[in-house]
């Protein structure tokens, strides 16, 4: 029902600005998605989706073509949007090394709360995942069992260092009293294969990356990080149930760099409202476990924004920022 | 092997269908322009033509994208050989011989030779791929990133035993390209590293294709403006069917680098992260290193075109392997593709195979199609290609130079890359004069960051521990057969020795 409202609304909106904003402004080249994170992970699938979707409905008089800026963790992808400032044909798919990385790498000087905020298209969900041939891990306490005995032989995988993954990382060593060895990869999809392929222990991929892992019987879930179980995992517990005091949820939401063109923003804003209110994302939310259930943009998402920022200022200061880039 | 053929058979079937055949055609079509233009790259042509795609059902979406794929792979030969600028970062390997025997009056040869090395690799490869997916794809499972490291030392083995070069020059050539590698974001810990005169440009990396260009574009140029003050003349060659059929012939020259450059090329696309341009780069070495005439290579030996093309074309076609049946892109390329198949609503994954066999199996059947038809085009627009060529070298210098500022540009979108083009340019030019090979740096720049990677990642997993290489047996055989290609041009000049010095006891 839910769905159903917003994609009124959202066509009403759209009916009564999308005249004014195309005869405004509208891109007068490809426009570079950059994407800060390497491919075959969760923002990359994102991207890639949303790109094909703007060219399959014809959204955008000029292609979106997505870049893959995936090093140092995000912060060549930063970088590179904030030297972009004033460039109207640049937008970005953030993840939440969006945060973790300025704050980590404060010699970068990039401030995420400069950036133009367009568009929050979901908020994703982190899992726990181990392979299926470990038969002596079934539940979340079999697990933080296996890791104690294992040691720093644990070997637990991620995308990038100082980054959500090892943020989660962090987290569940300093929950647990644990100490694991975290490797970083170029991006979630080789870290699920590399856990397919038992070359690591574990790891806490997106329901996306391991989806087809998962359905495959290679990869099992032990637990959500999340305060509700999830339509596409109703068997797998989440931590609130357990009584574990971590919840993490990845944002999704793109943005340009600092100092774009209002009427750019106004525009960007309703294509992503239009790709936000359409059948195939919202199907894609609940195959892949993203929480879609209304669109921030604006004023609101720069709230968002800078509340996220010190939040994880806060994580990081509490974990250490040594737990986290694992120097 | 009987569900195989089939499946084959139906797939074929597929392929056959007038629109699809339509669209193999016209993909190829595209791929041998965006494959030739420097600059463009299948990753271009595939994204941009991505949209077309949504007109016809996704089968045949992805034979076009496919078959346009397979067409850039063969179109990045033609601008290496006849300008000298590598089309693409797959055709770089193909510069080193191809642009001589262009200055040799062989251009067509050349041509003749990268199409048909490209065929065989092409078909190579997609007879591996129907035969072997699903093992293969468990073998990719079992590399780590030891085994990938293994494979990385293997590849910079091919280059330092290269023959006739010599080898503290050659050392000195790789860890100038590994130095510049490095520049950028360190990879592991995101902080910037050798960042030259505090330029912020340099965070963002020297990109592959600056170098490449700057050194194949410019520094290349400079050198034949000196060497020949200007009175280069690329000779005409005149086509006609007895030298068509003479170009027919010289495939028995080539035959075995070809061989070996296919099943290479195959083997290293399947692994994810590696890809055409390795493959390309170390099938050219391997071929250099167990040839019976290593110093030829570089100056005009039709091996060394035949080996780098097949290579990238099986590499092509090695990469739809991962990213078919783990759902990881082999190549940038194959990551667009992997866009395209979400939208058509598959999910590349370990069950794509049964739950979408018309699709996977349509796709496996154009792949043989497009090929014949890829070779055909190639080898019947070889005399509009050499046109170029009639051109005065007076005249195409200044093309030459337009198309490396343009392909930098287009590339990367700053000013920054094109002075920085100019400036390896000149320094590449130095080197040359200097007699140090430029090859191993161009090779060091593509495989140094994955490289570099690997070995941190295995490291850190094994505590600093550096045994673990040798603790693997994938890695452990990688290694040794490095070790192998290190010491074999010692081994070969010291049997030369014996065995000339046999007659005379």
């Amino acid at each position: 029902m839910t769905i159903l409202k917003s994609m009124l609304t959202g066509a009403a909106a759209l009916a009564l600005t999308a005249p004014a904003a195309m005869a405004e402004w509208q891109p007068r080249k490809p426009v570079e998605f950059i994407i800060m994170a390497g491919t075959g992970g969760g923002a990359d699938q994102i991207a890639r989706l949303l790109q094909g979707l703007i060219q399959k409905k014809d959204l955008s008089p000029r292609p979106f073509i997505p870049i893959n800026k995936p090093g140092g963790s995000g912060a060549e992808a930063l970088r590179y949007l904030q030297d972009k400032a004033g460039d109207d044909h640049v937008v970005m798919m953030t993840l939440n090394s969006f945060y973790t990385t300025p704050i980590i790498q404060d010699e970068l000087g990039v401030d995420p709360t400069e950036f133009t905020p367009i568009a929050l298209m979901a908020m994703d969900t982190f899992l726990l995942w181990v392979n299926t041939d470990r038969d002596d891990i079934n539940d979340l306490d079999s697990y933080v069992a296996a890791v104690k005995e294992a040691g720093l032989n644990w070997k637990v995988g991620g995308t990038g260092s100082g980054q959500e993954d090892s943020v989660l990382t962090a987290m569940m060593e300093a929950e647990f009293g644990y100490d694991v060895t975290y490797i970083p990869f170029s991006g979630g999809g080789t870290v699920a294969k590399n856990l397919v392929g038992n070359q690591i222990d574990s790891t806490v991929n997106n329901p996306a990356e391991q989806m087809e892992f998962y359905r495959a019987g290679n990869s099992k879930p032990l637990v959500q990080f999340t305060g509700e179980r999830q339509a596409a995992f109703p068997d797998v517990p989440t931590t609130k149930e357990l009584g574990i005091d971590i919840e993490y949820y990845m944002q999704r939401s793109v943005n340009g760099p600092p100092n774009m063109d209002p009427e750019a923003v106004a525009w960007y804003t309703d294509l992503f409202q239009t790709l936000f209110d359409s059948e195939e994302w919202q199907s894609y939310c609940k195959s892949d476990g993203l929480t879609c259930d209304n669109m921030m943009t604006g004023e609101e998402l720069a709230g968002f924004h800078t509340k996220q920022f010190a939040a994880h200022k806060e994580l990081i200061a509490k974990v250490g920022a040594a737990a986290i880039t694992g120097e | 092997m009987e569900t195989v053929i089939t499946a084959l058979g139906s797939g074929l079937l597929e392929a056959f269908q007038p629109l699809n055949l339509f669209m193999i055609f016209a993909g190829c079509l595209a791929g041998l322009f965006v494959g030739c233009m420097p600059g463009l790259g299948s990753v271009n042509g595939v994204a941009i033509l991505l949209p077309v795609t949504f007109l016809v059902p996704p089968t045949t979406a992805i034979i076009f994208l496919a078959a346009l794929y397979y067409g850039a792979m063969y179109g990045g030969a033609i601008s290496s050989i006849t300008l000298g600028i590598p089309g693409a970062s797959t055709a770089v390997a193909t510069v080193f011989d191809g642009r001589p025997m262009a200055q040799q009056g062989k251009a067509d040869k050349a041509l003749m030779a990268a199409a048909i090395a490209s065929f065989i690799g092409g078909s190579v490869s997609i007879v591996l791929f129907t035969l072997f997916a699903p093992p293969l794809a468990a073998f990719a499972l079992k590399f780590g990133p030891q085994e990938e490291f293994a494979l990385m030392l293997l590849a910079f083995a091919t280059f330092i035993g290269l023959g006739g070069d010599d080898i503290p020059k050659t050392i000195f050539s790789i860890l100038l390209g590994l130095v510049l590698a490095a520049v950028g974001f360190d990879i592991i810990s995101g902080r910037p590293r050798l960042i030259f005169f505090d330029m912020v440009e340099f965070q963002r990396g020297i990109g592959f294709l600056v170098l490449a260009i700057g050194v194949y574009g410019v520094g290349e140029m400079l050198w034949t403006l000196e060497t020949t003050k200007g009175t280069v003349q690329m000779h005409k060659v005149n086509i006609g069917w007895q030298r068509m059929k003479e170009n027919f012939k010289d495939v028995k020259i080539y035959i075995n680098s070809t061989w070996l450059g296919s099943f290479l090329g195959f083997f290293v696309g399947t692994l994810p992260a590696a890809g055409a341009t390795p493959a390309a780069l170390m099938s050219y070495g391997l071929s250099k290193t167990f040839s019976k005439d290593p110093d030829s290579y570089g100056k005009g030996n039709i091996s060394g075109v035949a080996a780098p093309e097949a290579a990238n074309n099986a590499a092509s076609t090695g990469s739809m392997l991962p990213m078919i049946t783990l759902g990881i892109p082999g190549s940038p390329t194959t990551a667009i593709l992997l866009g395209g198949m979400i939208i058509w609503g598959l999910r590349p994954g370990p069950l794509l195979f049964t739950e979408s066999p018309d699709f996977v199996w349509g796709l496996i059947g154009s792949m043989y199609v497009a090929n014949f038809v890829t070779v055909i085009l190639n080898i019947a627009l070889i005399p509009v290609f050499i046109r170029v060529l009639a051109m005065p070298f007076t005249m195409l210098t200044p093309v030459i130079f337009t198309l490396c500022v343009l392909g930098v540009f287009a590339t990367t979108d700053r000013m920054f890359d094109n002075w920085l083009m100019l400036i390896i340019g000149v320094m590449a030019y130095f080197l040359r004069k200097l007699n140090y090979p430029v090859a191993p740096a161009v090779l060091a720049i593509v495989l140094g960051p994955l490289a570099e990677r690997s070995l941190r990642q295995s490291l850190i997993s094994s505590q600093g521990d550096a045994m673990t290489f040798f603790e693997r047996p994938i890695s452990l055989v990688c290694i040794l057969i490095a070790l192998l290609l290190v010491s074999y041009p010692l081994i070969a000049k010291m049997l030369k020795k014996r065995n000339a010095q046999q007659p005379a006891q």
